[in-house]
């Protein structure tokens, strides 16, 4: 019975996913797209559970793998190169259109790569350390990023990449950056973009899930409860701790690649510092190595404070408060708000690990 | 004559000021349980710590199972075949006791990313070969119906128990018990050395720190005595106890043996 | 050689300020674990309560440095007062949580701070007024002012008394002793509350006076102006070695020395590829380098993994 009842409960939430865009919708084309950047969250903090949650690896420069996966897609699928280069643009005069199917994994790659080598020096630093070294690594890139524009313009600065390609398929001819029909039915770019994103947060749950009931998810485990205690089991950290960096950089890169496709547009301002924060505080606030509990808090960190901006907007805060509380200082403030007290309230998260194996009476003699 | 397990000639280890061990030896033959006693501060631990990995020695050699081995890297040690458990008992806390041993497998299996995502033939009948034999090692050092419950909510004997069915579980050619009869009442040590003796029965080497004179004397074929890093005293459990330098040793001068 | 004693001279008055605040970060760390994140903001409250201290007083006909030195006293208060109450607040009853709870509230704290300080003082940068005299003394080739004197003078004094304070009082022993073992200082009689908000509060009136001084050197105050300085005065402490006063010390001023003679001559060391622009990140190239090849950073103790 009650393998019915969770059959039951899958198949009504499955409904609810496809059909919460067309809903979304009656609303607006503008909370689509924030479902969509949702999702795009769920899959950063899914990737950063992994190094986090799993491994007990605090990293809090992750939004780097984010950015390397966002302009390795930006620089192969826009004019910027060829229009920075012309040699490049000689070779290539009908501009760069790096298929997607190439950049994904080469994203995926990269960001993966650069996981591990950001990985690599932090290797024997003790926690806390380890999470300012990563912290450090994060608006490392970000600032050459940001500079990059000169003496040769690699980056664009903060100008940022415009004009990058959507993602198409061209075999069918489909393109996600534009409206078009599915099934008989008029669909949004941006309803086109959410089945594609929720597509990738599916597989990723699963990757996860497989990741966590496997070998290699104990022994990051075990790395993350006793290092030294994992080490004397046989288990080589340091190639485990680079793997959980790397996998982690991964999630981060090909939600990169999506992010930019999605947005057309990147500049070094979305990979601040405070983006990093916000992917570890949804993490931590949904419940560390509990997927569930992972994409409720980012989808509440992402999400809600739309709704809630939208709420003061429908409220006309501004003119109440006289000028001083407008939009994006509520989001701000509710951000905060909540980091605060639902740490104070529930410390292990909003939906942690449930406590399987309860305390054992006490030994017979 | 046995085989050597484990040869170890002239460790030694210096921390600043303080010459943790000098010129340690010690050799040990399969099948054998072989105790390491001494006074506290004797050096004791920092010699398991310097075999295992967990120091690097100043000096000394160290053969296992005859070929040399570098006591420089932890997991090496390991893999090379030196089990321990710690006198603090580390175990993995958030884990289940069977998630512990399953650990405790992952140095003799293989699956790796590719088979845990694909969940590939060769990636299920191995993690069903993990799950199985931790169960058995559960069920061998008797904590088995604890099996889903959470490492930390053991009671302290079961958690030693459960350390020591994880160090089992990495198939070792020695086991290394340091002072597993700390901090037990009397029952606990009973039931802790019908384990120990299990272990010994069923043919495998052990080294064993204890203070509890009555485990060392039940279970050990010899005994090396340490004090102030120096070995002071090597023998059978009998001879060592009536041996004046190690009476001097744990009772100072002026005693003499019963 | 005008450029080196104006930068190193530059770089001392940075690195004080970064001393002041790295202090601060090492003394909670060395006492509850905590990287508090919200210690930069602290610095922010203080320059922006000193400034508007002096708005108020800007027309009582007070001398210059007398209207400095009240809105000091106004942003001490004001910083202690507050992280007294955060610390109480937000981050005692996270003592016994997994250990990224007090983390991420503390992070929220920095954001609330941030946005409270945007919502009452408004976004904008405001000019910090020069109530000292600027004219500027010659020094070799290099300048230095009065304000900049000051605080390299203050700073001294400051850490001199710090030193007094944690060596020679019975609060300093009791904070030395709860740092090493909180729980036997318990039974010793020392309440570790007690102690730990001192801590708190003793940093707070560090990170206040630094924002006052960062606010007369640099000129202008503004809500994110605690953010950077207080990430950087971080990292200085740990490349110090996190938990030791001195490296705070050294590392804060090393670091402004760094970023000083870095901005200085990154230009020419480069041939012109990297531009002064690359300042900011100094600090966690310099973190970085020296954790490679000192894990415990410049003054730390290695802390053996005893089996």
């Amino acid at each position: 019975m009650k393998d019915n009842k969770k059959l039951i409960w899958f198949l009504a939430a499955a409904f609810l996913l496809l059909v919460l865009p067309s809903v979304a919708q009656y609303a607006g084309n503008f909370w689509v797209r924030i479902i969509d950047f949702a999702l795009l969250y769920v899959l950063l903090a899914l990737g950063l559970n992994i190094v986090v949650g799993y491994a007990g690896l605090l990293d809090l420069g992750y939004i780097a793998f984010y950015a390397v996966g966002a302009y390795t897609f930006g620089l192969l699928a826009s004019p910027h190169l060829t229009e920075a280069f012309p040699a490049i643009g000689a070779i290539f005069p009908n501009g760069l259109h790096t298929p997607i199917w190439v950049a994904i994994p080469l994203g995926a790659l990269l960001a993966g790569f650069a996981g591990a080598l950001l990985g690599a020096p932090t290797l024997k630093l003790r926690g806390d350390y380890l999470a300012i070294v990563t912290l450090g690594f994060g608006e490392i890139i970000r600032v050459f990023l940001n500079n990059l524009d000169a003496p040769v313009n690699i980056t664009n600065g903060p100008k940022g990449l415009l004009q990058i390609d959507s993602f198409k398929l061209p075999l069918v001819g489909f393109d996600f950056g534009r409206p078009g029909s599915l099934f008989g039915l008029e669909v949004s770019s941006v309803t086109k973009y959410y089945f594609l994103f929720l597509a990738v947060v599916v597989v990723s749950v699963l990757i996860c899930y497989r990741l966590e009931r496997s070998r290699i998810g104990r022994a990051w485990m075990a790395i993350r409860e006793d290092e030294v205690a994992a080490k004397a089991m046989g288990i080589n950290t340091r190639n485990l701790k680079l793997l959980a960096f790397g996998m982690g950089a991964t999630f981060g890169g090909v939600s990169g690649t999506l992010f930019a496709t999605f947005q057309n547009f990147i500049s070094p301002e979305s990979f601040a510092l405070n983006e990093s924060i916000m992917v570890v505080a949804m993490v931590v606030l949904g419940g560390i190595g509990h997927i569930p509990g992972v994409i409720l808090g980012a989808l509440l960190l992402a999400a809600l404070p739309e709704v809630l901006r939208w709420v003061s907007g429908e409220l006309d805060l501004q003119s109440i408060t006289g000028g001083r509380l407008d939009a994006a200082i509520l989001r701000q403030l509710l951000i905060a708000v909540a980091m605060i007290a639902i740490m104070l309230a529930r410390p292990r998260g909003l939906w942690p690990q449930p406590e399987h194996g309860k305390a054992a009476p006490t030994p017979a003699s | 004559m046995a085989d050597v397990v484990l040869n170890v000639t002239g460790a030694s280890k210096r921390f600043g000021g303080v010459q943790a061990l000098s010129d340690v030896g010690i050799t040990i033959r399969q099948g054998e349980v072989v105790g390491l006693i001494g006074p506290n501060g004797a050096g004791k631990t920092t010699f398991f710590n310097v075999i295992t990995g967990l120091y690097t020695p100043d000096s000394g050699t160290f053969e296992l199972g005859g070929k040399p081995y570098k006591p420089s890297a932890v997991h090496e040690v390991a893999k090379a075949g030196i089990a321990r458990t710690f006198q603090n008992i580390r175990l993995f806390p958030e884990m289940t006791a069977l998630e512990n041993v399953m650990v405790g497998r992952h140095l003799r299996t293989h699956s790796g990313l590719f088979g845990a995502v694909f969940r590939t033939r060769g990636f299920n009948d191995e993690e069903r070969a993990i799950a199985d034999r931790a169960r058995e090692l559960l069920e061998y050092v008797g904590i088995a119906r604890y099996a889903e419950f959470k490492a930390r909510t053991l009671s302290y004997g079961d958690q030693r128990r459960l350390e020591i069915a994880r160090a089992l579980a990495t198939e070792p050619k020695l086991m290394a018990l340091d002072e597993p009869a700390a901090g037990m009442n009397a029952t606990e040590k009973v039931v802790l050395r019908e384990l120990i003796d299990r272990i010994r029965k069923d043919g495998r080497t052990i080294l064993l720190i204890e203070h509890d004179v009555k485990l060392v004397m039940g279970l050990c074929d010899r005994v090396t005595v340490l004090d102030y890093g120096k070995p002071i005293a090597e023998g059978s459990p009998y001879d060592v106890q009536r041996n004046e330098k190690v009476i001097e040793a744990y009772l100072g001068a002026g005693h003499k043996a019963h | 050689m005008d450029i080196l004693l104006q930068q190193i001279i530059n770089g001392l008055v940075l690195g004080s300020v970064y001393a002041l605040v790295a202090l601060g970060y090492t003394m909670v760390y060395g006492i509850i674990n905590l990287i508090n994140f919200a210690h930069g903001e602290v610095l922010m409250v203080g320059a922006l309560t000193s400034w508007s201290v002096i708005q108020v007083l800007a027309d009582s006909g007070l001398p210059g440095w007398l209207k400095l030195l009240l809105s000091l006293v106004a942003a001490v208060v004001v910083c202690a007062a507050l992280n007294f109450t955060i610390e109480k607040v937000a981050y005692r009853p996270l003592r016994n949580a997994p250990r990224l709870a007090p983390l991420i509230t503390a992070m929220g704290m920095s954001l609330l701070l941030q946005t409270l300080a945007m919502i009452i003082w408004k976004p904008n940068y405001k000019p910090y007024p020069i109530l000292l005299p600027s004219e500027p003394f010659h020094i070799g080739g290099a300048v230095i002012n009065v304000t900049q004197i000051l605080i390299l003078v203050a700073t001294a004094v400051t850490l001199v008394g710090l030193m007094w304070l944690v060596n020679r009082t019975k609060l300093g022993r009791a904070m030395r002793a709860t740092a090493e073992n909180p729980r036997v200082a318990a039974l010793m009689g020392v309440k570790p509350d007690m102690v730990i908000s001192a801590t708190f509060v003793i940093g707070a009136a560090l990170a206040a006076l630094a924002g006052v001084m960062y606010a007369a050197n640099y000129g202008s105050v503004q809500h994110t102006m605690g953010f950077l300085p207080g990430l950087k005065a971080f990292t200085a402490a740990v490349f110090g070695g996190i938990g030791n006063l001195a490296g705070a010390v050294v590392g804060g001023v090393l670091l402004g020395l760094i970023e000083a003679l870095g901005a200085g001559y990154i230009g020419t060391l480069t041939g012109g590829v990297l531009g002064s622009n690359y300042q900011d990140i100094f600090a966690f190239i310099v973190l970085i380098l020296v954790l490679t090849a000192r894990p415990q950073g410049l003054l730390g103790e290695r802390v053996a993994d005893r089996a």
